[in-house]
């Protein structure tokens, strides 16, 4: 173990590589590294801040959604209503034009009972005359009649 | 096993370094005295650190802020780590300590790690290149002490420079003479810390020196082993991956330590 100059030489080499890696190795990797955490960092608070938008988009959208619920409900009972409605008065409707054409029919058939009355009143007159015609003329017999006659000269 | 001399030879071979000096300051063939640069410390250690830090430039300069991929994600675990461990121990703020921490780690591991290359591998191809068959070459930087002595005093430094720069020349020097005891024992207190201080780089470089060297040394030994290292090499290796990284590991964590000591005040 023999102590000389190289020692010098070796302060020299010691000295040269921590100048190269104080001005060439660390400074550039240090900025790279840190560069990488900033980097990291942003990207996990842009996620944070996407996470919490997407809640609140979430909140907002099932809030539309209720509101949407609630209007189609109001709206399908303002058509069930109207509908009822609607039946109620064609239903009114119907009858009243029911009502109506009964009410004619019944005096269409009034009028025409009317008229064949008329005509039958008409029409027994004449049968009458052709009855009483017939009736006559098969009555009149001429023996029968005779005696009849007969008796009514005798008494005479 | 390589060169002659027997096993004691052999050891001896694979623990020198190969020292280059000036023929005036040779002795007997011998690089002795100061002036001695041990070639295979500096170059092994000086182009790995080339080769691994300007592969983590090329990787840097081409981060991106997107999903991480292959070398970038690699680079960003290790270096994510390192700086997770800066936070947790330094408090305060510098611009140096992460960088510091990054060096000591990636530096010592990619070194400690030629440990794992079988012992003959690197000094015969070497032998080979050079075709000299007696040359001798450490491949593992850190068990040679001037690495890690370098490394060592080098953070002493920045210690006492972060010591001045966070106190202040006047808040250093009190903090130095009155804690732990108070003014009153200003002497002891300055002793006390004298004492602290020195330890720190002398036990962050022998530590790692040490385990180093000791793993090394029990490579070789298996490799006397002849057929036997089969069934002993891959266990050690693998409980050496420990060592490795145990001890990189090691050697940053102590010197945030320090860092986090010299700028915090008692």
């Amino acid at each position: 173990m023999n102590i000389n100059a190289t020692l010098i030489g070796q302060a020299i080499w010691f000295a040269l590589f921590i100048w190269i890696t104080m001005k060439y190795v660390w400074p550039p990797l240090q900025k790279a590294m840190a560069d990488r955490q900033a980097q990291i960092a942003e990207g996990l608070a842009a996620a944070e801040r996407g996470k919490n938008e997407q809640e609140i988009a979430a909140k907002r959208s099932a809030e539309t959604l209720r509101e949407a619920k609630g209007k189609a409900a109001e709206l399908v009972a303002q058509a069930e209503k109207r509908a009822q409605q609607i039946i109620e008065e064609a239903k009114g409707a119907a009858k009243v034009e029911a009502d109506k054409v009964v009410a004619g029919a019944k005096a269409e058939i009034d009028q025409e009972v009317e008229r064949a009355k008329q005509q039958l009143r008409e029409r027994v007159a004449e049968l009458a005359v052709a009855g009483a015609e017939k009736i006559l003329r098969k009555e009149i017999n001429a023996s029968v009649h005779g005696d009849m006659l007969g008796a009514l000269k005798q008494e005479l | 096993m390589s060169a002659e001399g027997g096993t004691a030879g052999y050891i001896k071979h694979h623990l020198t370094n190969l020292a280059v000096c000036s023929d005036s300051a040779k002795v007997d063939g011998v690089c002795t005295g100061f002036w001695t640069f041990h070639l295979d410390t500096l170059l092994v250690s000086g182009i790995l650190g080339l080769v691994v830090f300007g592969l983590m430039a090329m990787l840097a300069s081409r981060a991106t802020a997107g999903v991480p991929k292959g070398g970038q994600n690699f680079v960003e675990m290790v270096v994510g780590v390192i700086d997770q461990q800066v936070r947790d121990t330094f408090h305060g703020k510098s611009a140096l300590v992460t960088p510091l921490a990054i060096t000591i780690f990636v530096w010592v591991f990619v070194m400690n790690a030629m440990d794992l290359v079988p012992v003959d591998f690197l000094p015969f191809a070497t032998q080979a290149v050079t075709g000299n068959e007696h040359l001798p070459f450490k491949f593992v930087p850190t068990t040679d002490p001037n690495l890690t002595f370098a490394m060592s005093i080098s953070v002493f430094f920045i210690m006492l420079w972060m010591n001045f720069k966070v106190k202040g020349v006047g808040g250093f020097l009190h903090e130095v003479f009155s804690a732990p005891f108070g003014m009153k024992l200003a002497p002891i207190n300055f002793i006390f810390r004298v004492v602290e201080d020195i330890a720190k780089p002398i036990s962050l470089a022998l530590r790692l020196f040490g385990n180093m060297y000791a793993g090394e040394m029990v490579f070789i030994l298996i490799a006397l082993l002849g057929l036997y290292q089969l069934p002993l090499a891959l266990p050690w290796e693998l409980f050496h991956i420990l060592i490795i990284t145990l001890q990189a590991f090691v050697f940053m964590m102590l010197t945030i330590v320090y860092m986090s000591m010299a700028a915090e005040s008692h």
